[in-house]
């Protein structure tokens, strides 16, 4: 009822996709669609009596403007690859995972779950939403590994099969270990407390002595799973920074944990006191959880993509007159190979056949596509734009351009970064340790050797700065929630804390600053009748050059003019005869046989001519992002700004001015020389760098800064590995998540002095040999507690102040 | 001895049952995925032949 009423609104949207579709939209039966392939899903799904589907949720499916080649998955009979890709087969039934980055709501857990029922040869489909995957089982007999995936494509989840996958290990142990950890832990923590308990309030000797010793026992049997099973990490990770000469929080942690347990348990057993178990599996618990909070990992999202993952994983080799699918890695040097429109080209190669139009935007960030030549080389990381081509090899995958650039020392070398909780933590410890030494000494000296080893081992117990771990991690933790939750992921929440460090920001321009897939058109010039606007659209239609297809595109015409005498001159532009009159289209110099004047070198500028007039300029121009302006705006008050560009420096001026007098702009930079850039801000100028950039041309500088931050149109698209994926669409907000990121070290610095606080009133207990195991019941857990709930609440506080939920 | 242990025994064996049921839950993946075990038990299980205008 909703859906037809909306279909009659002025606005259309695709029932498919929900786009909106109102210049070309297709209507079937009472339902309009944005394009033929969302009509062709819909058909698929309502043969197959799915359509509830459409029911699940509004507008569920997605967009299907792009057609995947019918051949595409070819390569999937080669009996090579495919035993790669699936996870065990028995010859009569097979199982095979797919990566599947489109799932996005029920309507697709639904669907994916009864594929079956469209394709009859698959027997169970069992998704798991968290990790965007589907685990397909499938009969051998009546469909194939291709077919499988072809269904899945044909109703709009194109599963994404790319080396890395091939050669990827799952790790899912990691968070399960963590969960047992904090089950164990909790459940120890909760029976010990349940144990002491008769023991606080027995206060006069009520409680029988049989009894109490018995608890003990339970006591100290239920606390060893905690020491040597929980707080393993604590000891291991301990032992590793001792090992490197590194001093981390979990040394002091991990030896206020041992103490605790020894002294303990020589007070359980010797029957002088209840111990500070409770405390000692309470503080762990605490810990876990809040690592548990602060290591949430993404796992659909992946940070440490390499060049392999942007490759097919099988392209067309010609074997024997005919093309046949062959693994990337397996092509050698002079194999002719076929690369199909919209496909990434592999390996450094010579093109042979076809012409080439290649989009080096994300290997160089040179925004306009270049035309190739037959003989002229094409480097590994292009795109092919138009029809199909054929190349001959000349360096294997391991050999080219694009894998040379990956292995610059930059991708050896781990950032190594000492995070401030750390250094905090050293000068804690040492002066609990002072403390703790001067009142061991005050109480040898008046002759209190009994007391003297209570005020030690309990100023040690105090000294552990678990307060302090836990301030950190829950803050870090609920921040990275937040940010995840606006679109910007970080890979670790040590992130944070260099993000908040920054003070000179570089940005990429293509594809960064500017959406790497549309460019503005203006004419500029007198009025185009409508029989000149089909006069140039005629010319322009002849041309294979880049700019020519952008006009040709804007002025959107289908011209049916008859073209005489034309000619092209390369990188200078094209003339013919159309209806008795000469057209000349192209540079300033081969329009208007003049030298190029400054004013019409801004931008890409192509020259109109008919007969002798000329007509007007067009220009093309990148369109810069949806609140460009106004984030530099922001920026430029606080932080140094740069912009570095693979393409030319045709909008410098433009630039300058938005960014402003001191920002350095520097154009035509290959990837090395932006890498090099980076190393002089921090070396030379000792600047904290951020850098955001999107594609390979920035990967090296992105790895090098201290905060790297990759922009994604969506985040399933491939990105550089990267300290960070920020959604394109939430770019206007890098200064509040900047700001975010900042006010989270305060939080963290405030809880921090909190927690001193606490171990003050401590070790005032201390240090006089009097902290009874009630005290430290009492206070470890207001503590622990009262941390928790100050930090998420300033945290979430923080967030809201900038505009973040 | 004193029934107090005997009960703190019992309880402790309760409570053992309760983290051997979560640690199974775990071990099955109960924690793995968050979202589809919800919305797929929303589902029906015939599905309707034509689409509701």
């Amino acid at each position: 009822m909703e859906q037809s009423n909306q279909t009659a609104q002025q606005t259309t949207t695709c029932f498919h996709c929900g786009e909106n579709c109102n210049d070309k939209k297709i209507a079937h039966e009472d339902k309009f669609f944005c394009c033929t392939g969302c009509k062709m899903v819909y058909e698929i799904l309502n043969q197959s009596e799915l359509c509830t589907y459409y029911d699940l949720n509004q507008n569920p499916g997605i967009a299907q403007k792009i057609k995947v080649r019918e051949d595409k998955f070819e390569f999937l009979d080669n009996v090579e690859i495919t035993q790669k890709l699936i996870s065990f087969t028995d010859g009569k039934q097979t199982q095979v995972s797919f990566y599947l980055p489109q799932m996005h709501c029920s309507s697709c857990l639904w669907l994916l779950e009864n594929i079956q029922k469209i394709n009859k040869g698959i027997i169970s489909s069992r998704v798991n939403f968290t990790q965007k995957e589907a685990f397909i089982v499938f009969d051998n007999k009546s469909t194939s590994l291709r077919k499988v995936v072809e269904t899945l494509t044909a109703i709009g989840y194109e599963p994404h099969i790319s080396l890395q996958d091939v050669s990827k290990e799952k790790l899912k142990g990691g968070s399960r270990e963590r969960l047992y950890k904090i089950g164990v832990s909790g459940f120890c923590f909760a029976n010990i407390m349940m144990m002491s308990f008769p023991e606080y309030f027995s206060i006069g000797g009520y409680l029988e002595k049989e009894i109490g010793s018995a608890l003990h026992y339970f006591i100290i049997v239920l606390s060893l799973p905690v020491l040597f099973y929980c707080a393993s990490e604590f000891f291991v990770t301990a032992w590793k920074g001792v090992k490197n000469n590194f001093l981390n929080i979990d040394l002091p942690i991990a030896l206020a944990i041992a103490i605790t347990f020894f002294r303990s348990l020589y007070e359980l057993i010797s029957g002088t006191g209840s111990g500070y178990l409770d405390s000692m599996s309470g503080i762990v618990f605490f810990m876990l959880v809040g690592r548990l909070v602060q290591d949430r990992t993404y796992r659909s999202i992946s940070f440490d993509r390499d060049f392999k993952s942007f490759f097919p994983i099988a392209v067309n080799v010609l074997r024997d007159g005919a093309f046949i699918p062959v693994a990337v890695e397996k092509i050698t040097i002079n194999d002719v190979i076929q690369i199909h429109a919209n496909e990434l080209i592999p390996v450094d190669a010579i093109l042979s056949k076809g012409t080439a139009e290649i989009d080096y935007s994300f290997v160089s960030g040179e925004s306009i596509p270049v035309a190739t030549g037959i003989g002229e080389i094409v480097y590994a990381g292009g795109k092919q734009l138009g029809a199909n081509i054929e190349l001959i090899v000349v360096k294997e995958v391991s050999q080219s351009y694009l894998t040379n650039l990956w292995n610059k020392d930059v991708f050896k070398n781990e950032k190594q970064s000492v995070s401030v909780i750390h250094k905090l933590s050293k000068y804690f410890t040492a002066i609990v340790l002072l403390i703790g030494v001067t009142a061991a000494l005050y109480w040898l000296s008046q002759g209190q050797t009994l007391l003297m080893w209570n005020a030690l081992t309990t100023i040690l117990i105090v000294a552990c700065p678990c307060a302090l771990l836990l301030s950190s991690t829950f803050t870090n933790g609920n921040i990275l929630r937040i940010l995840s939750k606006n679109k910007f992921y970080l890979r670790h929440p040590d992130v944070i804390e260099d993000l908040s460090k920054i003070n000179h920001i570089v940005f990429d321009k293509t594809g960064t600053l500017t959406q790497s897939k549309k460019v503005k058109v203006s004419f500029e010039g007198v009025f185009l009748s409508n029989e000149q606007q089909y006069i140039i659209a005629a010319l322009l239609e002849q041309s294979s050059h880049p700019l020519s297809k952008i006009i040709f595109q804007y002025l959107d015409l289908t011209p049916n003019e008859e073209i005489v005498s034309f000619r092209n001159v390369t990188g200078q532009g094209i003339e013919a005869w159309i209806s008795d009159k000469h057209v000349k289209i192209g540079s300033a110099k081969f329009v208007k046989n003049s030298s190029i004047t400054s004013s019409d070198s801004a931008g890409s500028s192509v020259f109109v001519k008919i007969d002798n007039d000329v007509l007007g300029v067009f220009r093309i121009k990148n369109n810069y992002r949806f609140g460009f302006a106004e984030v530099i705006k922001s920026l430029k008050s606080k932080f140094n700004l740069s912009v570095l560009s693979g393409d030319n420096d045709a909008e410098a001026n433009y630039l300058q001015e938005v960014m402003g007098v001191d920002s350095e702009l520097l154009f035509n930079q290959h990837p090395e020389e932006k890498l090099e850039y980076i190393q002089y801000l921090q070396n030379t100028k000792r600047r904290n760098v951020l850098m955001v950039g999107d594609g390979l041309n920035d990967a090296g500088a992105l790895k090098q800064s201290n905060v790297g931050i990759a922009l994604a149109e969506s985040t399933n698209n491939f990105t550089p590995a990267s300290d960070g994926i920020l959604d394109a669409g939430q770019f206007p907000r890098l200064n509040q998540f900047i700001a975010f990121a900042k006010s989270g070290q305060h939080i963290i610095m405030a809880s921090f002095v909190l927690s001193i606080l606490y171990n003050i009133i401590g070790l005032y207990f201390a240090v006089q040999g009097t902290l009874s195991p009630l005290i430290a019941a009492i206070l470890m857990p207001t503590s622990s507690l009262s941390i928790i709930l100050i930090t998420y609440g300033m945290s979430e506080y923080a967030g809201r102040k900038q505009g973040l939920q | 001895m004193s029934i107090i242990i005997l009960i703190a025994a019992a309880s402790i064996l309760i409570a053992g049952g309760f983290l051997i049921a979560f640690i199974w839950g775990v071990k099955d993946g109960q924690f793995d995925d968050d979202y589809s075990p919800p919305n797929r038990i929303l589902f029906d299980d015939t599905i309707k032949s034509k689409i509701k205008k």
